[in-house]
């Protein structure tokens, strides 16, 4: 999910600066047109570079720090089989920001760099993780909307140009289905439950499905890295595409739990097979990328908190492994 | 000193046996070990694995991309090493 990066303000695009030929350029797009894959190692404009380093590391971001909303219920999961399943859940979440992580370092930015950027507040992470789970029915819904939107998005991704980052989603994908299935799991035993539980799932499909269409990045209009992106083939289809796709494989399945999608516009057109809906409060969105969403600052806090806890973990492990060392030469 | 990143390791699984390692990714950890046991719980928390190895990416000799060219060159004028090149007189079988 998370690649609302690509649609956020960056240095002026510089393609064509410094040691770049023209010649280098084109014999890049014509491997990219061939739907060569591009490896760490090979030539690349710095411009994709600096995309793809921005893109993946914000994608890792997001990954870590989506573990917070959901760690925040694995000790009031209302089973040992949803908890272990969650703990689960969270463990792949780790486990895929470990895998871009690697991605974006074959691109010569350290883990270290990237960490720190996301600790200062220089690196984003996507705008999703920046709502609070108030409630079991939020754990369902994060799966079912927030994973499904993650897919739609991610899907595409394993064709990227980039052969690391490709390879990495490949995975990343084979992994989120079991994310999305979970959630929408836990929304059917809620649905088919009492009225308060019942009640409890529209709430959180009312607090979430605005967010979850917003994920997808802004609209085609205001999408400022878009072109280059498609023309580089790390980004296959437009946002508003995507954001359509979701909503047309979405709205049946909310039908089916019986839930209301909160979005009077809502309507199906029989003209051209999709979903219409109503207009998408993109003042909130900014909002939130901004650093003013309801838990920018909790989350962040957070973050930097378990780095500084950490700190003797790394300390600890590194100079046991020098003492090892040190023994294995005597 | 806990700023300092840890190794770099690559990661090889073998997915079950009969199969060679495959490059999976990579990891940071201190040691060896480390590198071990977070490989296994980073690449095969699904049991795609029977066998991993690790080694320091910093131990890793590779090509270079930008002499591809010429460094597979030798290879490319000796079509007579494929079977195809040869051609097979009517009427002779199992060759």
């Amino acid at each position: 999910m998370y690649t609302q990066g690509l649609d956020q303000k960056d240095k002026p695009a510089a393609a064509g600066q410094g040691t770049e030929t023209p010649e280098q350029l084109e014999a890049f797009q014509a491997r990219i047109d061939a739907e060569e894959k591009i490896e760490a190692k090979d030539w690349m404009p710095e411009a994709y570079r600096r995309t793809l380093i921005r893109q993946i590391s914000q994608h890792a971001h997001s990954e870590i720090i989506g573990m917070q909303p959901e760690g925040n219920w694995l000790t009031r999961a209302p089973t040992l089989k949803r908890k272990a399943i969650l703990l689960a859940k969270i463990q792949d979440e780790a486990g895929h920001g470990l895998y871009l992580y690697s991605a974006a370092e074959t691109l010569g930015v350290s883990r270290d760099q990237m960490v720190a950027d996301l600790l200062n507040g220089k690196a984003k992470y996507s705008s999703i993780f920046n709502y609070p789970a108030l409630t079991w029915a939020d754990i369902g819904t994060i799966g079912w909307l927030v994973d499904g939107a993650a897919i739609m998005n991610q899907i595409p991704l394993c064709r990227c140009s980039y052969g690391p980052y490709s390879r990495a989603m490949i995975r990343i994908c084979k992994e989120e289905s079991f994310h999305q299935r979970q959630g929408f799991d836990i929304l059917v035993s809620l649905c088919n439950g009492t009225d308060k539980q019942k009640a409890m799932a529209q709430d959180a499909l009312d607090r979430w499905w605005w967010p979850s269409l917003m994920m997808f990045g802004p609209s085609d209009k205001d999408s400022k890295h878009s072109a280059q992106s498609m023309a580089w083939k790390i980004k296959r289809f437009s946002n508003d595409e995507l954001r359509q796709k979701f909503i047309d494989v979405t709205v049946p399945q909310a039908e089916f739990l019986g839930l209301k999608v909160p979005d009077d516009k809502l309507a199906f057109d029989e003209s051209t097979g999709h979903y219409r809906h109503g207009e998408i409060d993109w003042q909130e969105f900014l909002d939130v990328l901004a650093g003013n969403g309801p838990c920018n600052r909790q989350r962040m806090a957070k973050r930097c908190k378990a780095h500084d806890d950490g700190a003797w973990v790394r300390e600890a492990a590194r100079a046991y492994a020098t003492k090892h060392t040190a023994k294995h030469a005597a | 000193m806990s700023d300092q990143e840890w190794p770099l390791y690559e990661v090889f699984i073998r997915s079950k046996s009969g199969l060679s390692h495959r490059h999976a990714g990579s990891i940071h950890a201190a040691d060896d070990q480390m590198a071990l046991d977070a490989a296994r719980d980073t690449y095969t928390r699904r049991s795609e694995g029977v066998s991993i190895w690790v080694v320091r990416s910093s131990q890793i000799v590779a090509s270079d991309p930008a002499e591809t060219a010429a460094f597979f060159d030798p290879a490319q004028d000796k079509i007579y090493r494929h079977p195809t090149f040869y051609d097979i007189p009517d009427g002779v079988e199992n060759l």
